[in-house]
């Protein structure tokens, strides 16, 4: 894992967090929360400023971030794709579409790509079944896509074209 | 308190309202299987998460099994413990359990003494129905402790022990569902966390997933070189438990055949900790005494209470989570640094052997031990003062391993002048012995007089915090004693707060002091061994001659001799360390 330094205004805002929640050991999941809607993620650094702050051991807050899917320690990517696995898009092939770009942007789901472009992540059902299988790359949704179209997709978005 | 009745296995049973079935059985001797419930009773360590389902007991009238460990019994109720729904759920249980276990039985450092193997003996588990993918981790690196996740069985009772107990918080269960493992934050080394090495997460483990690192390899090689002196000292506690290796009750003394066995092993000179313990005290004593003249005196600067430091995981603890208080703790090196340092100096020299050629093992009740011997202040030009520590588990391997028949050796001393000891010394392996042989000590040199009595039975006991006031001819020292780092802990943050009345404090870090030290064998969950090794303790020092550290002939002539004075320059630099700030 990347070292990365914390600024002192992101301390003191994740400090501020916890402080909305009167630093209890209680909130953690709330504090959680909040701090990765503003941060986008926790990395490790910003776990320890919280364990700090709410007075318990990084191992036990690495534990809920760890158990809870919802929380991430990568940084999501400048474009984060979603690929919906729910019944539908499963049954039409969404499996294949993950590995398509699991294979293009040589990264796993649940990872980013190390120029930080493309972050890759799988959802259950975005209620589009009809459009299945559905892939969204920010808030823009894409339609029965296929395996062939993936790279198609990664080209709309990469700043340098691959040689 | 109120009283309820009910049926397991057709036996009528009564008992106190709000206990578990699974204690109503064990009260008319029905034992149902566990595995990750475990209970000290009187010091504080429960761990009862509900999470194996190997206790599963069927009630009548419940729909489902109910998990004896955690469900109150009830008035009325009708238990079976033993009915093929519950047997069968037991026994898939444990299946499941095995079907992600590694079937290392015959090389794991805990076969025969593991949890798990003996359940499965118990429900005669012959064949696994159950065949699935396999945890694996990744191991980490640890100068006392190894973690093997994968024979990791979720029980949770390390977690309990480092969070609720020790309050040291290293560990915590991680990740979710199969990948679920106990781990350090972000999966770190664990010689790159807070951990004291106190070794209580492997004290309580049931299976193989925590254990020791073994130098037993080492010390056989360092025994066969005959270019090298090898000489080895004792701890106080390891005598009180040994014999547990080997079938002796808890309890059983075995101080001679040990010497015994240690001289039959091959070593050079069989010496005791115990003389080095007498030489803490000495050190110690002085020091405590010197800060009690110069406070009396009105010199606001001094610090007190004094701690002992005698605990390799206490002072890591204190050097990570109260680094602003590591000048009150007394700068005494521990009675095994200390032997280390005379071996190597004093010794070396008596004998005319080069420090390098000459071989300090240690036998110790505990895994820290091995930490503090690598701690690099403890070693000249990378040479160590003390190159091995082995715990008493490790003792009886290498005892067994050599062919000794240990119930049938002969009582043997050990050798002088490092092998001479005192009563005081001795009970350094339980909670409230180290401050009770300072007590001895300091009251005879502070006030002049011989004492009467020389039993403190104030300052002994099992509570996790005791407080004490001892009269010094009209002057009252408060004592305070705390065992398990949760209990130190408290007594640290009051003298944080400025809230301490004590003058001196005593801390261990294991539940009973260095009895119930991590490298000592397992107790299994009854702390009645801890209380019978205990017992054994101030049995040993009731019986011995001379019972006061300063009356030890070896030490008067090792200060005669050799040091001057304690606290002298040379005392300082041989037996006196200093501490670091590890907090992040």
């Amino acid at each position: 894992m990347a070292k990365i330094e914390l600024q002192e205004c992101q301390i003191n805002q994740i400090k501020e967090i916890c402080a909305s929640f009167n630093n209890n050991a209680g909130e953690l999941i709330n504090v959680l929360h909040k701090v990765q809607s503003v941060y986008g993620y926790l990395p490790a650094e910003v776990q320890e400023v919280i364990a700090k702050e709410l007075n318990i051991s990084r191992a036990k807050v690495y534990g809920v971030v760890t158990f809870y899917s919802y929380f991430t320690m990568t940084p999501k990517g400048k474009y984060p794709i979603s690929i919906c696995m729910g019944t539908a898009c499963y049954v039409r092939g969404a499996e294949q579409v993950v590995k398509e770009f699991e294979r293009h942007l040589k990264i796993a789901v649940g990872e980013s790509s190390a120029d930080g472009l493309f972050s890759l992540n799988c959802l259950r059902c975005v209620g589009a079944c009809g459009l299945a299988p559905v892939v969204m790359v920010g808030e823009k949704v894409y339609g029965r896509v296929a395996p062939a179209d993936v790279l198609k997709i990664i080209k709309e978005y990469s700043e340098t074209c691959p040689a | 308190m109120e009283k309820i009745k009910l049926t397991i296995d057709k036996k009528p049973v009564e008992i106190e309202k709000g206990k578990t079935i699974l204690e109503a059985a064990a009260s008319i001797g029905i034992e149902i299987p566990t595995l990750c419930y475990m209970k000290l009773e009187d010091i504080g360590i429960e761990n009862k998460p509900g999470g194996c389902r190997v206790c599963v007991v069927e009630v009548e009238g419940r729909r489902n099994l109910a998990p004896s460990c955690v469900t109150a019994a009830e008035e009325g109720m009708v238990v079976r413990t033993n009915s093929m729904r519950a047997l069968n759920a037991r026994r898939t249980n444990v299946e499941l359990i095995l079907s992600d276990h590694p079937a290392e039985c015959l090389t794991c450092a805990k076969s025969g003494k593991c949890d798990l193997q003996d359940l499965a003996q118990q429900l005669g588990i012959r064949e696994l129905h159950y065949e699935g993918v396999k945890s694996t981790y990744r191991n980490d690196l640890s100068p006392a402790i190894i973690r093997e996740q994968e024979k990791c069985i979720m029980c949770r009772r390390c977690e309990m022990m480092c969070n609720k107990v020790q309050t040291v918080g290293v560990l915590s269960a991680v990740n979710r569902g199969f990948d679920s493992v106990v781990a350090t934050a972000f999966e770190m080394d664990l010689q790159d966390t807070a951990c004291t090495y106190c070794g209580q997460c492997l004290a309580v483990c049931p299976t193989g997933a925590l254990t020791e690192v073994d130098l037993t390899g080492n010390v056989i090689r360092a025994l066969s070189d005959p270019t090298k002196t090898v000489i080895v000292q004792t701890a106080p506690a390891v005598r009180a438990a040994l014999g547990e290796e080997f079938g002796m009750e808890p309890g059983t003394l075995v101080t001679g055949k040990m010497a015994a066995a240690l001289r039959r092993l091959g070593f050079d000179y069989v010496f005791d900790t115990d003389f080095a313990a007498d030489l803490t005290i000495m050190e110690e004593g002085t020091e405590l005494l010197g800060r009690l003249t110069r406070h009396l005196e009105g010199d606001e600067s001094v610090k007190l209470p004094i701690l002992t430091s005698c605990c390799p995981a206490w002072v890591k603890f204190f050097e990570h989570h109260f680094p602003s208080m590591i000048d009150i703790p007394s700068t005494a090196k521990s009675p095994q640094q200390m032997f280390g340092a005379i071996a190597k100096n004093y010794f070396a020299d008596k004998i005319g052997v080069d420090r390098k050629n000459l071989v300090v093992v240690s036998i110790m009740p505990c895994v820290a031990k091995k930490y503090e011997s690598d701690r690099e202040e403890f070693s000249v030009d990378g040479n160590p003062d003390v190159d091995y520590a082995l715990t008493t588990r490790e003792l009886a391997g290498l005892i067994k391993l050599s062919n000794l028949d240990f119930k049938s050796l002969p009582e043997e001393d050990f050798d002088l002048p490092l092998g001479e000891s005192t009563g005081a010394s001795v009970i350094f392996g339980t909670t409230g012995g180290v401050i009770e042989a300072a007590v001895r000590t300091a009251y005879e040199l502070q006030t002049g007089k011989n004492l009467e009595k020389i039993d403190f039975e104030e300052l002994r006991g099992m509570e996790g915090i005791r407080e004490a006031s001892v009269d010094f001819n009209g002057l009252p020292i408060r004592i305070g004693i705390a065992h398990g780092l949760g209990n130190a802990r408290k007594l640290l943050e009051d003298i944080r707060a400025g809230k301490s009345q004590f003058h001196a404090i005593e801390i261990m870090s294991c539940p009973g002091g260095c009895i119930g030290g991590g490298g000592q064998p397992y107790h299994g969950g009854d702390v009645n061994v801890l209380k019978k090794r205990q017992k054994a303790i101030y049995a040993e020092d009731a019986g011995k001659a001379v019972r006061k550290s300063h009356e030890n002939p070896s030490i008067v002539k090792l200060y005669e001799e050799y040091l001057g004075e304690p606290m002298s320059h040379l005392a300082h630099e041989l037996l006196h360390t200093q501490y670091f700030d590890r907090s992040e």
